[in-house]
């Protein structure tokens, strides 16, 4: 007995079906929910040994900010990082799914990965989705063929750019490097000048705010600056501290190092290979 | 039959001269105004570009205009519109000089007769479509302030309309200070035009640059900056990676 709907094997590729329902239920005037986006300032720039990238901590969802202090600089090869703006999944994603790539691409090859490899990676990724995946990316690293600096935008399109900022800051970041960058800038020079864009995005602009997160690559060193510089510390802490309320009968007090229970490696980096 | 139906859209709260007078959408634009307070005076500067939707159409556009002894009106958005305000301050300042008393409408009160214009204007739904940078001084008194097309308005310190908020402003409040001098002002106003000359695509390499002091009005000829495309990165961008773009 045949049944009346004949079984298709998927076909690959992207299926539209939801989009139409998605477009319905707009229409009947349910809004959809909002992205965490980041709402960003990223920026990148070439100076004489290698690149600097630069961004901010700030995640919106809407008008709120919901993450103060998240990472934007994200690992690809132990010498190429991406800054990531737009939905915060997507970038998240997308960078990771690419740095595995490029992990099993260096297991084939025994070679160092280079920039253009990623850059290929990321934006065939990007167009393939039309532009779905909302990642804005600015690409950084070193390779045999030298310094690179490269951004991809979510449709797909790429430049390759001496300096670049991306994201809601991305005018008031430019604004700094259209008025001082010049070529040959030293390693202090260089981050400086990212340190001043970023902030003028922190200041500038609504969607990006808190600390400055730097990452330097040159020839076979990088040097990742977590809160590089913090220009919005909180105003008034309590000085206090946590207490419990005065009616609190405390009944036994035991602390537990945890060093005797968790063995740590030092020197160890989470994110290297 | 129902050939002698009125042909008025259901939703029509303005009755019988409904859409036909209500203005919709520039036509002929000029981009950013930005600008400063300095030792003296104030400085403004903003080029002589007048777009028609993405042609560059006229080259010799004037944006700035004295008015009176005391102030000094840049403006963007729709040129014809700008026109028509300074038809409005011409009335205005020539009533206030037939009443022939030796007092002059100083750049707050000229500042305060826009925003009521342009706010009016919105409430009834049929703006002018402008941004405007109005700048003066009077008794040794700075202003300068600027007004929307929907009425916002606020003075400050240094201005700017359109992009100029998103490029020039960053710069301005980074390294605008108190006392600035003349070389030091038009120095800082060429950086941020420099700035929208590179980022702005309706912006054009011929600007002037216009002083207010006591001793009034003076406009600079029409030049162009200077500018740098020499990166090294620029002359074969996609060299490590062929064929990118």
């Amino acid at each position: 007995m045949s049944k009346s709907v004949i079984e298709m094997p998927p076909k690959g590729g992207f299926s539209f079906d939801l989009c139409k329902r998605n477009e319905m239920l707009a229409k009947k005037g349910v809004s959809p929910p909002s992205f965490r986006k980041t709402g960003t300032t990223i920026v990148g720039l070439i100076f004489q040994d290698g690149v600097i990238l630069g961004a901010d901590t700030r995640a919106t969802e809407g008008p709120i900010v919901c993450d103060k202090n998240c990472e934007k600089i994200h690992y690809m090869a132990p010498n190429i990082y991406c800054c990531g703006a737009g939905t915060a999944a997507d970038t998240e994603a997308v960078t990771d799914m690419v740095s595995s790539q490029l992990q099993l691409h260096r297991y084939h090859t025994g070679r160092e990965s280079r920039v253009v490899t990623a850059l290929t990676l990321l934006k065939r990724h990007l167009f393939n989705y039309q532009g779905y995946v909302s990642a804005a990316l600015v690409l950084g690293g070193v390779d045999v063929t030298g310094p690179h600096l490269h951004t991809i935008y979510p449709h797909g399109s790429t430049d390759t750019l001496p300096f670049a900022t991306m994201g809601s800051g991305s005018l008031a970041a430019m604004a700094v490097f259209e008025s001082k960058y010049k070529e040959g800038l030293t390693r202090d020079e260089g981050i400086k000048l990212v340190t001043e864009a970023i902030c003028s995005g922190i200041f500038n602009d609504l969607g990006s705010g808190s600390n400055v997160d730097i990452c330097v690559i040159t020839k076979g060193a990088k040097e990742y600056l977590r809160n590089h510089l913090q220009p919005n510390p909180r105003t008034y802490t309590s000085s206090k501290g946590y207490s419990f309320p005065k009616k609190t009968e405390v009944l036994l007090t035991k602390i537990t190092p945890l060093k005797e229970k968790v063995e740590i490696i030092e020197g160890g980096d989470a994110m290297e290979e | 039959m129902n050939f002698m139906a009125s042909k008025q859209p259901e939703n029509s709260l303005l009755g019988p001269e409904s859409d036909s007078q209500r203005t919709l959408y520039p036509y002929v634009t000029g981009t950013s105004v930005v600008a400063l307070k300095y030792k003296d005076g104030i400085l403004m500067a903003a080029d002589m570009g007048g777009s028609y939707g993405s042609t560059l159409r006229y080259k010799n556009v004037e944006r700035m205009k004295a008015i009176g002894k005391h102030s000094l009106l840049g403006a963007s958005g729709e040129i014809s519109d700008f026109q028509e305000i300074l038809r409005y301050l011409d009335e205005l300042i020539l009533y206030d000089n037939m009443w022939d008393d030796g007092n002059s409408l100083g750049p707050k009160e000229v500042h305060n007769y826009l925003t009521r214009v342009m706010y009016n204007r919105r409430n009834k739904f049929n703006p002018l479509w402008n941004s405007l940078v109005l700048g003066g001084i009077k008794n040794g008194q700075k202003y300068l302030g600027t007004v929307s097309m929907i009425g916002v308005n606020f003075e400050d310190n240094h201005v700017a309309t359109g992009f100029g908020n998103h490029l020039a402003r960053p710069i301005l409040r980074q390294e605008w200070h108190e006392n600035l001098s003349f070389e030091d002002g038009v120095r800082l106003l060429e950086k941020c035009m420099r700035v929208l000359l590179y980022r702005d695509r309706s912006a054009i390499n011929k600007l002037q640059i216009a002083k207010i002091t006591e001793e009034g009005m003076t406009i600079s000829q029409p030049y162009s900056l200077k500018t740098y495309w020499e990166f090294s990165a620029f002359e074969n961008p996609t060299q490590g990676a062929v064929g990118s773009w």
